[in-house]
């Protein structure tokens, strides 16, 4: 099928980023200290581990940034032009395509074969019954659902397992075989002490959290054609699909709202606190305002801004996607705005403190000029603080899009994030019996994300940070 | 001290102007009124009468800076700028959409508000103080290790799931108290219960932990070790003399948040329907009434003014070292 490729702009950060990530990650492999302290990131069964599970929330969200439009079938009037649709798919959804079409009519539960509620139905023979209506997609190919469902289930379950225990011990033997090499040692002597826990790095728990996600997918991979693994919501989407997307929008507005406050936070605080004097009094009167705002009622006051020029101008945007995305990098830019404070602060009292140091105060008798002192000495000698911020700020901003959702400044509502599904979800509680599903779900994929984000934020900033053991 | 108060007033006026102007430029420049206006009638009713009426009613008709056509001073006091900005200094709000008076709706809403963040602010400090103590006293054994472990998972919790499963748990499942509401008098207590627990239980994680590396660091110092080898023991060690000296550390952060419990929390009190200012604000974001979003935000600042220099007041208190002058 022929496509058109769009490049949304969160899409073009997101990929910024990563060639940010991979630059520096190059970077690091030539500078024995910044390797030093990355090895003390990865000898942390916790490091380890949740960098596993942050790696796959990675995956998905970057197959999830790569946006395309499909081409539609040719009209009948053929006049030769390709008609594309107006509707912005990604990869992922590609993958997932499957899930995204099985929608049902309303509520299912997870693995059920019939919908929530009861409803009135015609009977072919005629006349009509109140019952649970079979669901279209889920379970449609069992005969008695409820008597057959559990040994379906475990009957596809096997193989899934099978191939899990395949995928873990091909991983295990990469491992080795690169343990083995760095060390130049054999292979089973390596091997030995992947499985106790004995390498350098923490390979056992990194082997381990694959294992148990590796798990999850398959069971996951195998049911998911055949069952609502995670049930439906009100309007019969599946969850699983929901929570798979929200992913993206939670990384977006984790990482893209500190890439885009970053330069002025770095600028800035680097300027106050090398320069002093006006520049200082100018820098520290503008974060001192900024911050004496409270953020929630700062980031409201601006968003409902933003939201009246979005709406103003409609012809700015060609598609619903493009509309939401620049809501959601309005967002971003928001709470990047608001956030960056916090930072600028820090860069400017380390500053300060470095100014004063020998070897910069050398270079200065030296007659080395002021940017080439910014650029060699001092920046290089703050990046930790910027590196810390990043990660620490990521779980933070998380949590924030939720809330925000919650209040009505957040994302775009027809764009998937967790906010806009625990907002949904709220009121289903309430409901006799009680929709628990969605719910669960975004908690789960939430809790796993900030979980992960925040062991990580704690081992890097143990690793990077000076004062620290 | 009462010098230094005076002239800390006075460092607060720029900021304020500052704040002030932010507002100014997010509510009527970045947007003009007529764009405001085509929003909230709807964009195929604004017809060009529809707009014009609806600025007049709520007196945006007027030029942003200077008025050519008033006589004298009103040049400049018949402006948007200085009936919806300059007045806001004299506390002197103006009326929200629905009609009512902003300044008198938020003396009304101050009361419930302050109901549930007092008592969430001084349980949730002993609770976490005593908590991270306790770590603290434990230290480098496997309660330590869990606790921490504990605290960590704890803040990754979303806010709002505190308050979902809370409100699920205890007031559905268990039906001790109302699943939300509020009365006054006495017989709020009812109400407040179950948003007041949830509200420590959901910030003991981020509070602890951060608590325990303030007492950590303090335990290494010189003088615990002189009163260990006083004979003290342990638990006297923690709360006579590490606390005390913990507390500015602590102070610096907690003493700014609390003129801002006056806004109250704008989740608990939207979940709870508790007529607080929080949810006052989250029902104004939600209706679109900038004026009222207008005039929390400048209060929002002012308290956090208030907050800073109390800060600094609370270090006398706390440090005899510490002299403002």
């Amino acid at each position: 099928m022929d496509f058109q490729p769009v490049l949304l702009w969160t899409d073009l950060l997101l990929f910024v980023l990563l060639a940010v990530a991979l630059l520096s990650a190059f970077h690091v492999r030539r500078s024995p200290p910044l390797r030093e302290a990355w090895r003390k990131v990865g000898r942390r069964p916790s490091g380890m581990v949740s960098a596993v599970i942050l790696l796959a929330f990675v995956v998905v969200g970057l197959l999830d940034s790569l946006h395309y439009r499909p081409q539609l079938p040719a009209a009948g009037d053929a006049q030769g032009g390709k008609v594309y649709s107006a509707e912005v798919l990604s990869v992922l959804d590609g993958l997932l395509e499957g899930l995204r079409l099985r929608t049902e009519k309303t509520y299912s539960a997870p693995f059920a074969a019939t919908l929530y509620q009861k409803e009135t139905v015609e009977l072919p023979e005629g006349g009509q019954a109140r019952m649970y209506p079979r669901l279209v997609h889920g379970a449609a190919h069992l005969e008695d659902p409820p008597a057959q469902t559990a040994g379906d289930i475990a009957r596809r379950a096997l193989p899934a397992a099978g191939g899990m225990a395949l995928a873990v011990f091909a991983g295990f033997l990469l491992i080795a075989a690169l343990v083995a090499r760095a060390r130049r040692s054999g292979f089973v002597p390596a091997a030995a002490d992947v499985l106790r826990g004995r390498a350098v790095l923490a390979w056992r728990a990194a082997l381990l959290t694959f294992a148990g996600l590796a798990s999850v997918c398959a069971l996951a991979v195998v049911l998911a054609p055949y069952y609502h693994v995670l049930g439906t919501d009100k309007v019969g989407q599946d969850v699983l699909y929901l929570a798979l997307k929200s992913v993206r929008t939670a990384l977006v507005i984790g990482t893209i709202t500190t890439l885009v406050m970053l330069p002025f936070a770095v600028a800035l605080g680097i300027a106050a606190g090398y320069l002093g004097g006006w520049v200082d009094d100018v820098v520290q009167y503008i974060y001192t305002v900024l911050s004496a705002v409270p953020s929630v009622l700062l980031i409201a006051a601006s968003v409902l801004m933003m939201q009246v020029v979005i709406d103003t101008h409609p012809d700015w945007f060609a598609t619903a996607a493009e509309r939401s995305d620049a809501r959601l990098l309005a967002l971003c830019v928001i709470l990047g705005i608001t956030s960056w404070t916090g930072l600028c602060r820090l860069l400017r009292g380390e500053t300060l403190k470095l100014r004063e140091l020998d070897y910069v105060q050398a270079a200065r008798a030296f007659g080395v000029g002021t940017p080439a002192i910014l650029r060699r000495h001092i920046l290089p000698n703050v990046m930790h603080i910027v590196l810390i911020t990043l990660v620490m700020d990521f779980s933070g901003l998380v949590l924030a899009e939720a809330v925000l959702s919650y209040v009505g400044v957040g994302v775009d509502p027809s764009t998937i994030s967790f906010g806009t599904m625990i907002n949904m979800a709220r009121a289903e509680l309430a409901r006799e019996p009680m929709v628990w599903w969605s719910l669960s779900a975004a908690f789960v994929f939430m809790f796993l994300l900030v979980l992960a984000a925040n062991l990580f934020a704690d081992v890097v900033r143990d690793a990077f940070d000076p004062r620290r053991g | 001290m009462l010098a230094y108060i005076v002239r800390r007033l006075f460092y607060a006026i720029p900021i304020l102007i500052g704040v002030n102007l932010l507002t100014f430029l997010l509510f009527f420049v970045v947007n003009s009124p007529d764009d405001i206006a085509r929003m909230q009638i709807g964009v195929k009713r604004a017809t060009p009468e529809a707009i014009e009426r609806w600025k007049v009613e709520r007196g945006y008709d007027r030029p942003l800076f200077f008025n050519a056509e008033a006589r004298g001073v009103q040049h400049l006091t018949d402006t948007i700028f200085f009936d919806k900005s300059l007045r806001m200094f004299a506390f002197d709000f103006g009326s929200a959409d629905d009609g009512r008076d902003i300044g008198r709706e938020i003396r009304d809403r101050m009361g419930p508000s302050l109901a549930i963040a007092l008592p969430t602010f001084v349980l949730g400090l002993a609770a976490a103080i005593v908590f991270s103590l306790l770590l603290v006293f434990f230290r480098a054994t496997y309660l330590d290790t869990w606790g921490v472990i504990a605290c960590v998972v704890m803040m990754s919790i979303s806010g709002m799931f505190y308050i979902i499963g809370g409100q699920w748990l205890v007031s559905k499942l268990w039906a001790l108290v109302p699943i939300s509401g509020y009365a006054p008098g006495l017989d709020a207590a009812r109400f407040l219960v179950l948003p007041v627990l949830i509200s420590v239980v959901a910030g003991m994680g981020a509070s602890a932990r951060w608590y325990r590396s303030i007492f950590l660091e303090e335990i290494a110092r010189d003088y615990v070790r002189t009163a260990r080898a006083k004979g003290l023991s342990e638990l006297r060690v923690l709360f006579r003399h590490v606390l005390k000296n913990a507390m500015i550390p602590i102070l610096t952060g907690v003493v700014v948040v609390i003129p801002l419990l006056f806004m109250g929390s704008l989740l608990v009190e939207s979940f709870f329907a508790v007529p607080g200012l929080g949810s006052y604000t989250i029902d104004a974001i939600r209706a679109q009434d900038f004026a009222v979003v207008r005039s929390m935000v400048f209060i929002g600042s002012v308290l956090y003014i208030v907050g800073l220099i109390l800060t600094d007041i609370s270090y006398t208190l706390v440090d005899p070292r510490v002299r403002l002058g």
